[in-house]
This record gives C-alpha cells, structure tokens and sequence, in this order.
C-alpha cells in the first residue's frame, strides 16, 4: 500500500494541492506553500507585505518590486522584445492584475519598448485600474535623429499620455543618456538644443510630470555632467545600473559601462533617489554556473538564484524601486517572494555576494549552445569543442582563478587533461589564427577568435604556472 | 646470503631504472634521478669526480660489484643468463681473456670520447645501450597500457590517468636497440657475460681495477679436489678450476660459485698475495646470424612504424596534414646543450631525455657522425617554456641543468620566415599565429604592403630575441610545412 498510491487518492491529494496552489496565490497564505510543495509558485515568505520606499519629494509610497515593461509576452509565448509576434493582452492583464494585488505600484515603460507597443498594451491593463492605485513611468525616447526635432520630440511625448490613457505621467525619464557615439553630444542634440528639456521642466511645474529624472547607460561624462546640474534641474530620480557584479566589474561586463557603486554613490550624496534596472544584468544572474548555484543554493536553499539579486539592489536604501521585465508568472511570482518583505543583506551576505561576484567574472561562460554553424573551420579548429569543455570547466569550477585556489592543482589537471581528451591537440585553440571566418556565422554574436584566444591565453597560463 | 644480497639489489636496481626511462611523467625522476648519474661512463663524461672516484674505490675494495648491481645492461643479462641456466645446468666452460680485443675496444673508445665521435661510444656504451631497448621497445608497451588505463579513466570521469601519444621517435635507435637486445640475449644465454668481458669498455676499466681489488673470491687449494663445477657454474668464464685462479678482471662478482661448491673451498675473503694473471689467447664468440636479425628487425621496425601513426582525423573536421620536418642547415640541439660539439662529445645516447621529454620534441638523430643522440625538431610540438627536463634527467652533461629562467635566455636558434607559405600571403586572411605565441616576443606583425597600412600582415622576426623554441614554427598553420620555421645555432648563446 506504502508508495502505491491510489488513482483515488492521487485526484484527492492534486485536488488538495491544486486548490491551496490556488488559495495561494489568490491571498498570500504563506501556509499554502508547505502543502501543495510547488516551488514556482512558492508565495512571499514572512508576513507577505510588499516593501516600500518613500519618494522624499512626493511622498509617494513606491513598491521596491517595479513592473519594467519591456517584456512583455506575445501569444506566441516568448518576450515581444524578440519577437514580431502579437502581444497577448490577456496574460498582460493578469500579470498586471496579479502585481498590483500583491502590492507592485510601479510601471515602467518607454514608447520604445517591445517595437514600441509597450506603452499601449501596458495603457489598457493599467486602465482597468484606479489612476492613484498606481505609479507609471515612461521616457521620452527620441533615440532617432529623425525624433530630434523638438516638434517629434514633443509628439512622442503626447502620444505616451494618450497610449497610456492618463493626462499626467508620475515618473518622467530622459532615456538612455550617455549612449551615441559622443554622448555629450547626443545628449545636446537630443534634450538641450531642441529646448525639450526646458519643456519637460515646464510640465513638471505644471504637474503633468510629477517626477523627472533621466536613465543613464554608457558615457560617464554626461552622467557627471547632469549631476553637476542638479541645482539646476532638481532630479527627482535617476535610473542606473546596479547588481552584484556591476557594482565593481561593470567595465569587464561591458567597456562602456560605469561601477555602479560611483553612480549609486554619486546619487545617495545629494539624496538623489534610484530606480534600479538590470537587477539580474539581463539574466547572467540568474542563469549562473553550476557551482554559483550551488553556492548561492547552499546558504537560502529554499530562494531561487534570482532573489539574491533581487535582496541585493533593494539592499541600499536610497533605491526607490528595482525594476524587473517579467515576463511570465513564475518570474513575478518568485520576485513577490523577495520583496514581500524584502528582507535586507546583512554585511557578511554582502561580502559574500561580491566575493561571488568576483568568482564569476573571472571567467564568465560562453554563451556557445553548438549549432556548429560556425563549422568547419578552415584550419581544421574544433570550436564549438573547444567552447563548450571551457563552460563546463567552469561549471564544474575546474577553471582556477589562482594558483592559489583551494583545487588549484586538481583543477588544472581536470582542465588540461580534459581539454586533450575532447579535443585533439592539433583542433585546439592554440590553431587559431584570428582569421574571423567563423564570426559572422555566428547567432549568438560570440567574438570566436577573441573567446579561442582568451581560451588558449588562459591553457598557456596553466601549463606554464603562470596563472596569478 | 651473499647471492641472495646481490640478487635483491640487482633487481631493485634494474626496477629504478627502467622506470626512470619509462616514467613520462617526471615524478619518479625526483626519486631516482640519481641512478642515471651514478651511472659510469656518464659520469666519466660529465667529469663527475664524486662519483668516478666513488666507482673507483668501490671497485679497488670489492672488485667488479658494479657489473652485478648497478649496470643495467649487466643485470639483463644476467636474468637471460639465468633462463639459459635453468634450460641447461653447469652450462659454462672456462675461457682464457681475449685481452687484445678488449684493450683494443677499449682504446678506441678512449680515442673516440677525446675526439668527441659520439655515436661509436654511444654504440658500446652498457647504460646507454640498456636505455635504448627500454625507450625504443619497452616504453611504447607501457605507454600503451597507461593509454588503456586513461581510457577507463576518462569513462570513469577520473583525471588520474591521461593519454600519451606514441611515436617512433627514432628508426635507426630502434633497430639499434632490436640489434643490442637480441644480440646480448643471445650471447647472454649461452656464455654468460661475453659482452661485458670482451666488448664493454666499463667492464674492461673496472677490470684493471678489480686486478687488484681488496675483497676478491679465492680457492682455497687445500679444500678444493678440482671437480671444476664451480668453473661450470662462472658466466664469466673466468675460474680456472685445474689451476685453481681466478681472471679478477672478469669477474663480475655474482658469487655463484661459493654456493656451488660443495667442498666450501671458495670464499669472498681479503687478498693474499698479489694475483698474477697471464695474457693468453683464445677463441671469440662471434655472432653469425647478424643478416637474419637485421631482417626480423627491419620488419618490426616497419610495423611499429605504421602503428605510430594511426592517430587521424574525426569526421565533420577539415582535414589537416601532418607537419613535414624543414631541411634545416644547422641541426637544433635543446637548450642546456650549450653546443652542438658539448652534447656530441658528452652523450652516450641513452635516450633518457628523449623518454621525458613530454612536447614530442627530442629524437634520437640519424646522421651518422650523431647518430642516436638527442636533436630537437617541431612537427609534433615545441620546445616549451616551463619545461627543462631534458636537462635535469642528462647523466653525462651533454644537457646541462638549466632552470626556466635560464631557458628563457638561451638562443638555441633563430626563426626563419619562408614567404611563399605564409597563409596571410597565399589565403589573404590575417594570422599571426607565430607572433601571438612567441614566448619571447620576438616577432611583430606589420603590414606586408608599406605603402598601405591595411594590407594583411605579415610577421618580422626581431631574430636577436628569437630563442629558437619552435613555437612559430608548431603552430604555423601552414602545411605540410610551416612558413616559419627554426634554424640551429652550433653555438647556444645567452641573450
């Protein structure tokens, strides 16, 4: 009878589990979460509060989960960020249904999101919601040349009320400054020149705009400058970068990209308050390496990898909101979880996470997944081989970050003497002769002459003991 | 018990070795490194004075012991020795010494060292013969059975265990060692210690020494009713039972004889009047099959040919030709070497440093005026900078101990650009291979065209940095041969 269950008592014991999944997740019954054993659906733990942050100008109380919305779902199932597809209205409806019911105040979205139909799908859920029951944020995303003009500039700005069915938007965001090839620039011809700031300053007096800020991706230099500015222009709020790895490694993720611990500590020093996007640095947080799982596993075995994340940026107090693009239920569900309460980072955890933080950037894996498109290489290199024992090395944590390392010497052997054994001597990276053929060939963009030599760079380091 | 003694060190120290020749991974160097260098025509060469005094007073005190526990070459023969005793009893006859042909033997080697013609000193030397059978016929069976065993480990998910590839490093040095083994097995089953009492030069210095050796086995006469069975048991044919002496200078100690006797006439004991041994002449074992083994062995030879290069491509890969060898003017000899003259007149060829050397890049070489001593060559890898094993493992300072920062400096040779296979020239694709591995940064990459800076780029070589390792030369992508490739310098020089 034990282990044989019943056809009876299995529809019994689903119907239970299914009914409580469901009570869960209609009403927060954290006691939901024990029976039905459902991990995905695993519901806020402690009392189930979201946490909120005050705005300091407006005194509006923010949720620190933020709704990005540039993700969101076609019906096709994928994110319309990659996608031609139809939005799925309906499950945009839920979502935004489900988040305002568990507290989430805040939308984030930008007429340039989801090949621009972002801020109409994401008008009609918020619609069928009270206006004060929510805060919505949208930005003036004239990144076109074409929409540099004042006149275009300004009819985007129209259209973002009239997509979003509101006569006031509650956060206001210069989008994306820093980036162009000068960004100074850009930013002048964007904002200054055509006297589009001067005319969102305006709204703000009026209150159309009830919060300005700016959003800031690339140059530092138009980042300090509009700080340098804040006299001037009162921000309300600015929206950075900020993670675990960001915080220290942003140049090694991206060469253009500033630490955030400069810009998060730039902003806190004049009370400036953040809004955080790219908690999880667009997923490498949360699709981590092996022994990154299992580390982070090993200390909250029952949070998912994403909520430390997610605790990470709401850690700082000067963070209003930290967005998140979810897409599907599960997403939002798990990041109810982190922030209903969020419970905060103590020091040690802190140190923990940069410690791993440093573990993965050492070596980040390749986001090779063998197609074998960029087969065959002329000179007879087995790539995708050569790419794929490097990411299991450093799945296994068998790529040493030191001689020093606790496993250095098994590690070196696991690596060198795997590396021979899934790929001849004569097919290995140090073959590679930079000619670039199998580049443009490749769909996930993979700099394979780079990644090869960093590769063959990183053996060369082994067998000569030369690793730091 | 004195039999028994010199059986378990014979054993334990043949063991040491052949493992020193076979291990390829370096550890059981650090343990008995010094085996090779206590080794004495080594030592002679490398003017090891600790240990040539050393063999010279061992041998003054107890005579020939080095023949029977410490040459290799010696102790094989005595185990084909002892297979042809047990297929005979009392087999062994006394012989008189074939002086002539020792001493003459022994003087050419003497000339040839100070003439510095290795590869005749090289051919009758007992420990670098001993190392050639093992490297060229014993190595790749245990190279075999290690890649067995990485098999299982890799299906086992274990790193214990790693594959190596097994090559043919030398022809010649193959047939040689075939040559020596059946050779010395032959005579060794037979008669004994033929070979170390008329051919080895060691044997013939040891016995002038041994003449007059402190320690030596005597007949006493008064015990001693000439039955001659002890002569019969003598695998070095040197007990002259009806006379009652005994040849010193051949014998190698076993001390068979004191067992065999059962009168108890015979006993290891201190001298007691100055031996008197006289010259005379007699018959000389020749080998008459020579022609027959040359053919056996050119047909093993053949086959182990083929099954060295049985490594080839997997499917779905662009095929890739296997590098050729360059002619090259100066031959390339490995760093420690110093010159090319220092290593042909101090190597006995014994192949140690070809056994360790883990890059595929030593092999024994076939000219005649070097043959079987060491020479580098790149096709299968380079000369790699943490490696310097060749160096520490030599026994007889034909590669002197270097360290990795010593090698880094040594010019063994300088790299050559050949323009007519430089891939960014025939494929118009850039490359640079050669330059980003240079471990000296010795070469840079500029632009094939002066006159326009975007043309493909083609690799300079600064060849005063150039320390010739043969890491442009390996991974050049060009094939078969490589658009830059390394020539010897006769003379290493520090940079």
């Amino acid at each position: 009878m034990k282990g044989n269950i019943t056809r009876r008592d299995f529809l019994k014991r689903f119907g239970l589990g299914a009914s409580l999944t469901g009570l869960a997740l209609a009403g927060c019954d954290s006691a939901g979460n024990k029976l039905s054993g459902n991990q995905n659906s695993s519901m806020p733990a402690g009392d189930g509060k979201m946490t909120y942050r005050i705005n300091p100008k407006t005194k509006d109380k923010v949720s620190i989960l933020g709704y990005g919305c540039m993700r969101w779902p076609t019906k096709s199932g994928d994110s319309a960020r990659d996608n031609e597809d139809e939005i799925d209205q309906e499950t945009v409806n839920d979502l935004v249904d489900t988040a305002i019911a568990h507290g989430v105040n805040y939308f984030d979205t930008s007429p340039a999101y989801c090949k621009g139909r972002s801020e109409h799908a994401t008008g009609i859920a918020l619609s069928r919601h009270p206006r004060e029951s929510y805060y919505i944020a949208t930005k003036l995303s004239n990144f076109s040349p074409s929409t540099w003009s004042r006149e275009a500039s300004l009819a985007m700005y129209r259209n973002s009320l009239k997509e979003l069915q509101t006569d006031y938007i509650d956060y206001m965001l210069l989008h994306g400054i820093g980036m162009g090839e000068d960004g100074m620039d850009t930013f002048n011809k964007r904002y200054i020149d055509n006297g589009v700031l001067d005319f969102l300053l305006k709204e703000r007096e009026e209150g159309r705009i009830r919060n300005l800020g700016f959003s800031y991706h690339g140059d530092v230099k138009v980042f300090d400058y509009l700080l340098s500015q804040h006299d001037k222009y009162k921000w309300d709020f600015v929206q950075i970068q900020l993670n675990y790895v960001d915080w220290k490694h942003a140049k090694e993720v991206n060469e253009r990209n500033t630490n955030a611990e400069y810009l998060y500590g730039e902003l806190a020093k004049r009370g400036i308050p953040a809004v955080i996007m790219e908690p999880l640095l667009g997923g490498r947080l949360s699709n981590v390496p092996d022994h990154i799982v299992a580390r982070l596993k090993q200390r909250e075995p029952e949070r998912s990898v994403a909520s430390w994340a997610f605790r990470y940026a709401g850690t700082h107090p000067d963070v209003l909101t930290v967005l998140s693009g979810m897409t599907y239920k599960e997403h939002l569900m798990d990041n109810l979880a982190s922030y209903s309460p969020l419970k905060p980072l103590d020091d040690e955890e802190l140190a923990f996470l940069y410690e791993t933080a440093d573990l993965m950037m050492q070596y980040p894996t390749i986001p090779c997944n063998d197609c074998k498109y960029c087969m065959p290489c002329p000179y007879g290199i087995d790539i995708p081989t050569i790419l794929l024992h490097y990411n299991k090395c450093i799945n296994e944590g068998n790529v040493p970050a030191s001689s020093q390392s606790e496993n250095y010497r098994e590690a070196r052997r696991a690596f060198l003497v795997g590396y021979d054994r899934s790929v001849p001597k004569l097919r290995q990276a140090n073959h590679c002769i930079g000619c670039g053929q199998c580049a443009p060939h490749c769909p996930q963009s993979i700099d394979i002459p780079g990644e090869l030599h960093k590769i063959d760079g990183f053996v060369e380091k082994l067998k000569q003991g030369t690793l730091s | 018990m004195l039999k028994r003694t010199r059986q378990i060190l014979a054993i334990i120290s043949i063991l040491m070795v052949t493992l020193l020749f076979l291990d390829f991974t370096g550890t059981v160097h650090a343990w008995f490194g010094w085996m090779a260098k206590i080794q004495f025509l080594p030592a002679v060469l490398a003017l090891n004075a600790g240990v040539i005094i050393g063999l010279i007073v061992l041998t003054l005190i107890f005579g020939r012991i080095y023949c029977s526990v410490v040459c290799p070459l010696g102790i094989m023969q005595d185990g084909f020795a002892w297979l042809g005793k047990k297929a005979k009893k009392n087999r062994y006859s006394y012989s008189p010494a074939i002086n002539i042909l020792r001493y003459t033997l022994l003087a050419a080697m003497i000339a040839a060292i100070i003439a510095g013609i290795g590869s005749f000193v090289a051919l009758l030397a007992p420990y670098s013969a001993y190392g050639r059978i093992v490297q060229s016929l014993l190595s790749p069976i245990w190279q075999w059975g290690n890649n067995l065993l990485a098999q299982w480990a890799e299906a086992h998910e274990s790193y214990a265990f790693y594959s190596v590839d097994i090559w043919l490093k030398g022809g010649v040095t193959l047939i040689v060692a075939l040559i020596t083994i059946i050779v010395l097995a032959y005579l060794a089953w037979k008669n004994g210690r033929t070979y170390c009492n008329t051919v080895c030069p060691v044997g013939s210095v040891l016995g002038l020494l041994a003449r007059v050796s402190w320690l030596r086995p005597v007949i006493d006469t008064s015990k001693c009713n000439s039955c001659g069975l002890c002569a019969r048991n003598c695998k070095a044919s040197c007990i002259d039972s009806k006379n009652h002496k005994i040849d010193y200078s051949r014998c190698v100690l076993c001390f068979d004889c004191i067992g065999k006797c059962h009168k108890g006439a015979i006993s290891y004991t201190f001298r007691r009047q100055p031996s008197t041994s006289s010259d005379q002449s007699g018959e000389q074992e020749v080998d008459t099959s020579r022609r027959q083994f040359l053919g056996v062995t050119a047909t093993i030879a053949a086959t182990a040919a083929v099954k060295a290069q049985d490594k080839t491509v997997d499917g779905g890969l662009a095929a890739i030709t296997d590098k050729k060898k360059p002619s090259r003017k100066t031959k390339i000899v490995p760093p420690g070497a110093e010159s090319i003259k220092n290593l042909t007149s101090h190597c006995t060829a014994c192949q140690l440093c070809v056994a360790v050397c883990p890059n595929g890049v030593l092999r024994p070489s076939t000219d005649i005026d070097s043959l079987m001593q060491p020479e580098s060559s790149y096709e299968r890898g380079y000369c790699r900078p943490e490696c310097t094993k060749c160096s520490h493992v030599c026994p007889a300072g034909a590669i002197r101990p270097i360290t990795k920062a010593d090698k880094s400096s040594i010019q063994i040779g300088h790299a050559v650009w050949v323009k007519e296979n430089c891939i960014p020239l025939t494929d118009g694709v850039e490359c640079g291979n050669c330059a980003r591995h240079c471990p000296a940064g010795a070469i840079s990459m500029v632009a094939s065209d002066p006159s326009a800076e975007g043309s493909v780029k083609i690799p300079v070589v600064n060849t005063e940095r150039c320390i010739g390792c043969g890491a442009c030369e390996n991974l050049c992508p060009s094939r078969p041969f490589s658009a830059i490739y390394v020539e010897g310098h006769e003379r290493h020089r520090i940079i």
